[in-house]
């Protein structure tokens, strides 16, 4: 006897409902396994004093986001815009505009 | 008897959307991809920000940098001498670092002098992106060119673990003897200077201590080096907005073709629903189900398959954007973080809207008279 359509429907959103919550546990657990690999990483940070995520490495202000300083990115001229495609991923620091020497 | 009743009305709008196959499935497949699209962008970003507060919450507590009309300098080590008699400094260390571009292979490495335990001098240690591109394993000899042309040559004494890549990839750690000779630094200068504090609740003091000590400088907090990679993938940051608004946008247009009122098609069966005795109840419940069944559809195949997309295939799909020009990219595998009110904000701003502009029109026309309708 051929399903009712109401069944097959409600059966796979079911279906799918419960692969999310799968896929949520599971993921609950992998961060919980994950707690030894940050221990080491932040060991590292402290080791090597770094202050930024190595995700971008084409230019310095998105290689260093924290530590860069608002000229760069438009490198040496009024008219030299910022260039890099990664750079429009990425909105700047929030410090970058204060706390800057008053030779700036 | 009230299940049965909703399971009849679901099977006869199961049946009704079957009967525009190609109409209705287009519009699952657009929806599920605005789903995945915002959940993989929600996903990437969150666990990306996780994974730096939690890395980086051990990052110097204060940088202090030299700047000369807007960028920054070479700082003079004596500098360090004055700040760190500054009450509550704990120590102050010169820090060497910066960059040396790859002419062979068009890449950028990070050079650095760790703070503990560095390589002996002709010794380096390599981040396994160099060490990938380069085929170089620990034993092996490689050269750079330094600041004055003259190649210099270093034995690996190992590659920094891959787990690390988020950090290191783009590493070369070398002792201070070799950076200096390499970067051509002076001996009395250093990139910046690193502050251990003893009160995290000093940092301020601290650093505006330090700029009235020497005005053109520039200290960096850890807390803002930590809202730095908070704000980092910010929704009015240049591709997220664009995406934003394209997601906005194709929302924009179900709504409107869902609001604008129904198809000719679409009200005469209503019409007919009404005159063999359907109550408009019964044709809002179907248009309930109706709006139910895609746009729940959608949320659920749009957040398992960003999950699987961000999680399970390192975002294959935003690699080339985020790669940009770089010659170096860390193969990395977040670490699944997820803000479950960020899934849940998704839901409501997905699936309720659509089903409530599926179900206004049709009570619309559910509430005027059958011969009305199918006239």
């Amino acid at each position: 006897m051929a399903l009712r359509r109401s069944t097959t429907y409600l059966g796979t959103t079911a279906g799918l409902f419960l692969v999310l919550v799968g896929i949520f546990l599971h993921t609950s657990w992998e961060v919980l396994a994950s707690r030894p690999i940050y221990a080491r990483k932040t060991a590292l940070v402290r080791q090597l004093e770094l202050t930024d995520l190595c995700l971008f490495t084409e230019a310095s202000y998105t290689r260093h986001l924290s530590m860069t300083d608002p000229s760069t990115p438009f490198q040496d001229a009024p008219m030299s815009l910022e260039h890099f495609p990664t750079g429009a991923l990425v909105g700047p620091p929030r410090h970058l505009m204060r706390n800057h020497g008053y030779g700036d | 008897m009230v299940i049965e009743r909703h399971l009849h009305i679901l099977d006869f709008t199961l049946s009704s959307l079957l009967r525009r196959k190609g109409k209705n499935g287009a519009l699952l497949l657009v929806y599920t991809l605005i789903v995945f699209i915002l959940a993989s962008v929600l996903f990437f970003t969150h666990a990306l920000k996780r994974e730096a507060a939690l890395v980086l919450k051990d990052a110097p507590e204060i940088v202090v940098q030299h700047t000369l009309t807007g960028r920054y300098q070479p700082i003079p080590v004596a500098w360090g001498d004055r700040i760190g008699k500054i009450n509550g400094v704990i120590s102050v260390r010169p820090r060497l670092w910066g960059y040396h571009y790859d002419t062979l292979l068009m890449a950028n490495y990070t050079l650095m002098v760790p703070a503990e335990n560095p390589p002996g001098p002709g010794s380096i240690d390599l981040g396994s992106g160099i060490s990938r591109t380069h085929g170089a394993n620990s034993g092996d000899m490689i050269a750079f060119a330094g600041h004055d042309g003259v190649p210099r040559m270093f034995t690996i004494r190992k590659i920094l673990d891959s787990e690390s890549q988020l950090l290191t990839s783009d590493l070369i750690l070398l002792s201070e003897k070799d950076y200096r000779d390499f970067s051509g630094i002076a001996a009395d200068q250093a990139t910046d200077l690193t502050l251990r504090v003893r009160n995290p609740r000093e940092y301020a003091t601290i650093a505006e201590k330090i700029t009235r000590m020497y005005p053109d400088t520039r200290p960096i907090m850890r807390s803002e080096i930590l809202r730095t990679y908070d704000a980092v993938f910010g929704w009015r940051s240049g591709l997220m907005i664009v995406i934003l608004s394209a997601a906005a946008l194709a929302f924009i247009i179900f709504a409107w073709d869902k609001a604008t009122g129904l198809s000719a098609e679409e009200r005469k069966e209503i019409g007919i629903l009404k005159a063999i005795g359907w109550e408009t109840s019964d044709i809002l419940m179907m248009k309930f189900w109706e709006g139910t069944a895609i746009s729940l559809t959608a949320f659920l195949l749009g957040v398992i398959l960003a999950h699987v997309h961000v999680f399970s295939t390192s975002s294959a799909l935003f690699a080339p954007v985020l790669k940009g020009w770089s010659t170096l990219y860390p193969s990395f595998r977040l670490t699944p973080f997820i803000d479950f009110g960020q899934v849940a904000t998704l839901f409501f701003l997905t699936v309720v809207p659509y089903t409530i502009t599926t179900i206004v029109p049709s009570w619309r026309a559910a509430t005027i008279e059958p011969d009305a309708v199918m006239r």
